[in-house]
């Protein structure tokens, strides 16, 4: 267990795993489910162990479409796709630390990009 | 000359751990008056309680000062001490040491100074305080229960059984309640009517109880022993008296499509009704919102059948006033509104359902004559699904923090019951945590898994779509397995969390009961004291308390009379002897005292007075009826001439101990 990541996980991410009462609701409304080899709920679960190694090395993290259902399902209001988002941020970092610059965002925008990627993608950091 | 004796309690570890129990009887040894300062490990037991009987004696002591507990726990144990060597109990005075000093501090030094300026203070008000003598007053012989639900229906029949008289309100037009409308009760699969009804029936025919069904408590006034309730009977526009039930006129109604409460809105009943069959009273209702007659004068077909002649269009709100000792509050629950849970599709199809709508689904008096039968198309479903914990467990702005608790099992029924009359049907039951503590309890959830074969999977349903096809699919986890699960079912259950009901909170603000951030009522102790409400002759009963199964309720419906029958078989009770008074010189009659007065213990009296000039003059002052008063202190802060005192806390006694704390 690498306790680092696992606050960095946290940190970034603003959530709290312990508030987690496992009923798989995440889950139960993933669209995503299929795509993942690990899912909504064991995200945060692996969170709550430090097993955050393995997550970073699935394609899981890819995979979450930030539709954000599970956030707004969750009955204790854990926001699961935060967790995921956390974990694919910490994937990034480790890989050579290629911190973006607001200035270097319109030149990556292409007209084939919805619109709705980029929206998602700032959603995700507001807490 | 005071002499004042101090005893200051180690209370085991529990003060003695954190406060210098020693430094601070050496410490209060010195402030004046003080004769005696001892301190001792247990000052409750009998030898403590010794210890400060005989320094009383010994010392001819004027007053005490007891550093202990708080005084919510022992304050009447010393008072009782010294009482019985001829010391007024109200020469005595609690220094919290334990709640407000050793339990919340965690240094040593921080603890003692501050338990020794708490002794300060009492010893500083003690100085003050004056012998008080407790009045008494008479104890109306007659209860009130507020809630005609099997809780209300309880509690009003053991109080009855015991020679007193009992009114039952009930805001609705027969009493029942929720199990009225309940198909089947667990663990035992009896049918609910069967055991309720007879005891609607004898609550009607009991000599002590008067049912005042359809009617509502609009004000309490007064305390234990001697309550004013004002009761609004809501015009039914029937007469009570004549009406014999014998339903022609709902059968003659032409105003057929109001939806019935009673079967949830699953069909329609008239606009003149009767709730449902085995009905107490069985007396006819109009609703007004519905009913031709009344809306527009065009109509009347009711009274015309009607052989007896009880229907009165004119009929209006009737009010009553009525003396109690003691109330009991059975005001019950409600599942919640489940409009907020698009995900579950519950306002989109007609297929999802509540649980208690599947009751009456499933009901012989219910829509379809006990056949189960989907809303939508009147035909068998051959797949249900059941959803737990619908809002319950819930950290969210949609649903409720708590553990509905009586879900599990009726889930486990329901799905029981369904297997066992049409085998044919699939069962799933998605669970979170299978909650069954209980006598028989967790053996009936089993029956439902190893003989019923009813499938139970671990995990929650995310999303329910209902599909043109008429089938609705339910996407949900299987947690055990580590799958999604795609299930095309014919009937989804939710199970609805249940809160209070409405009417508890502008009760309880009545009552002044406390209420905890869910609208139940809080009791006075959690554990030793379950069924009384912190305020003095209010009782408990049922769910409004928080969620119960029917056995639970009807325990604690009966534990709510023993409490009762407790307080009416005394003759008178005693009073606080720490009450207010008004110092008429100083009083300028403004009313700002009668205002803020929540018992109405205040009134204003126009008084003759003799002037410094010899001459007469009439001023208006006020007067507290100290039978009435409870002490709150309220008036003596609202007071702009400082003519309010409150005994046993004057506004003298008050300064002293903030003069010693600040000294």
């Amino acid at each position: 267990m690498n306790k680092n990541l696992k606050e960095q996980v946290l940190r970034s991410s603003g959530v709290n795993v312990l508030k987690c009462m496992r009923c798989g609701k995440c889950s139960g409304t993933c669209p995503s489910y299929d795509e993942m080899e690990y899912h909504p709920h064991q995200f945060v679960y692996m969170v709550e162990r430090g097993d955050i190694e393995t997550l970073m090395n699935s394609k899981s993290i890819y995979k979450c479409l930030t539709c954000f259902a599970c956030v707004d399902r969750c009955p204790r209001n854990v926001e699961p796709a935060k967790v995921v988002e956390a974990v694919r941020l910490a994937a990034v970092r480790q890989q050579g630390n290629n911190h973006m610059t607001p200035a270097q965002i319109p030149e990556m925008l292409d007209d084939d990009l919805p619109q709705q990627a980029v929206v998602t993608a700032f959603r995700k950091y507001i807490k | 000359m005071q002499k004042i004796g101090v005893f200051v309690c180690h209370c085991g570890t529990n003060i003695a751990a954190t406060v210098d129990v020693k430094a601070v009887a050496e410490a209060l040894g010195h402030e004046p008056g003080v004769v005696i300062s001892r301190d001792y490990q247990y000052m409750c037991s009998e030898s403590g309680q010794n210890l400060v009987k005989n320094a009383i004696k010994e010392h001819k002591l004027t007053g005490i000062v007891v550093c202990s507990c708080s005084p919510r726990m022992h304050e009447n144990t010393f008072r009782k001490a010294a009482a019985s060597v001829g010391l007024n109990p109200y020469l005595v005075e609690i220094a919290n040491i334990r709640e407000q000093c050793s339990w919340i501090h965690k240094d040593i030094a921080t603890a003692t100074e501050k338990a020794i300026i708490l002794g300060k203070a009492a010893v500083a008000k003690v100085h003050l305080n004056a012998p008080l003598t407790a009045g008494e007053s008479p104890v109306a012989k007659r209860a009130l229960v507020i809630g005609g639900g099997i809780a209300g229906i309880q509690t009003a029949l053991d109080i009855a059984e015991a020679g007193f008289d009992v009114d039952i309100v009930e805001k609705n037009p027969t009493i029942g309640g929720k199990m009225a409308q309940i198909d089947k009760t667990f663990p035992t699969l009896d049918c609910a009517a069967c055991i309720l009804t007879p005891k609607m029936v004898e609550a009607s025919q009991n000599e002590h109880i008067t049912i005042h069904s359809f009617s509502e408590v609009t004000d309490v006034k007064g305390f234990v022993g001697n309550f004013t309730v004002t009761i609004k009977k809501k015009a039914r526009y029937v007469d009570e008296t004549k009406c014999t039930g014998c339903g022609l006129c709902t059968e003659k109604c032409p105003m057929k499509k109001v939806p019935n409460e009673f079967n949830m809105g699953l069909d329609n009943r008239t606009a003149i009704y009767i709730p449902f069959a085995q009905a107490v009273p069985k007396v006819a209702t109009i609703d007004p919102n519905y009913c031709m007659m009344l809306k527009n004068g065009k109509c009347g077909v009711c009274s015309k059948v009607c052989s007896v002649g009880a229907i009165d269009y004119k009929q209006e709100d009737r009010f009553i006033e009525q003396k109690y000792g003691a109330i009991v509050v059975a005001t019950g629950f409600n599942p919640i509104n489940l409009d907020k849970y698009d995900e579950f599709a519950y306002n989109q199809c007609p297929d999802v359902v509540t649980s208690l709508e599947l009751e009456r689904l499933m009901n012989a008096a219910g829509p379809n004559g006990g056949t189960l039968l989907r809303p939508s198309d009147k035909t068998h479903p051959h797949k249900i699904v059941f959803v737990q914990c619908v809002g319950s467990r819930c950290d969210d702005s949609k649903g409720k923090p708590y553990c509905s608790k009586i879900c599990c099992m009726y889930t486990a029924k329901h799905a029981m019951l369904i297997r066992e009359k049409y085998p044919d049907t699939e069962v799933y039951v998605f669970y979170i945590d299978v909650r069954t503590p209980g006598k028989n309890f967790d053996e009936f959830y089993r029956r439902a898994v190893e003989q019923y074969n009813v499938h139970y999977i671990k995990g929650m349903v995310g999303k329910v779509t209902p599909r043109s096809d008429g089938k609705i699919e339910v996407q949900a986890s299987d947690l055990l397995a580590d799958e999604q699960l795609h299930i095309d079912a014919d009937l989804v259950v939710l199970a609805a969390a249940i809160e209070p009901d409405k009417t508890a909170r502008p009760l309880a603000t009545m009552l002044t009961t406390q209420m905890d951030t869910n609208d139940f009522f809080t009791e006075a102790h959690p554990k030793l004291r379950p069924v009384e409400s912190a305020t003095a002759g209010i009782f408990l009963s049922g769910a409004c308390q928080g969620p119960k199964d029917i056995p639970e309720t009807v325990a604690q419906a009966s534990a709510a009379a023993a409490k009762a029958i407790g307080l009416l078989v005394k003759n008178s009770i005693t009073c606080n002897p720490c009450v207010a008074h008004s110092d008429e010189l100083m009083c300028n009659g403004c009313s700002s005292c009668e205002k803020v007065c929540p018992y109405g213990a205040i009134t204003y009296i126009d008084k003759e007075f003799r002037m410094p000039d010899r001459t007469t003059a009439v001023r208006r002052v006020a007067s507290v009826n100290p039978a009435v008063c409870q002490g709150c202190g309220a008036c003596t802060v609202a007071c702009p001439s400082g003519a309010m005192d409150l005994n046993g806390f004057s506004n003298s006694q008050i300064m002293a101990e903030v003069d010693a704390i600040c000294k």
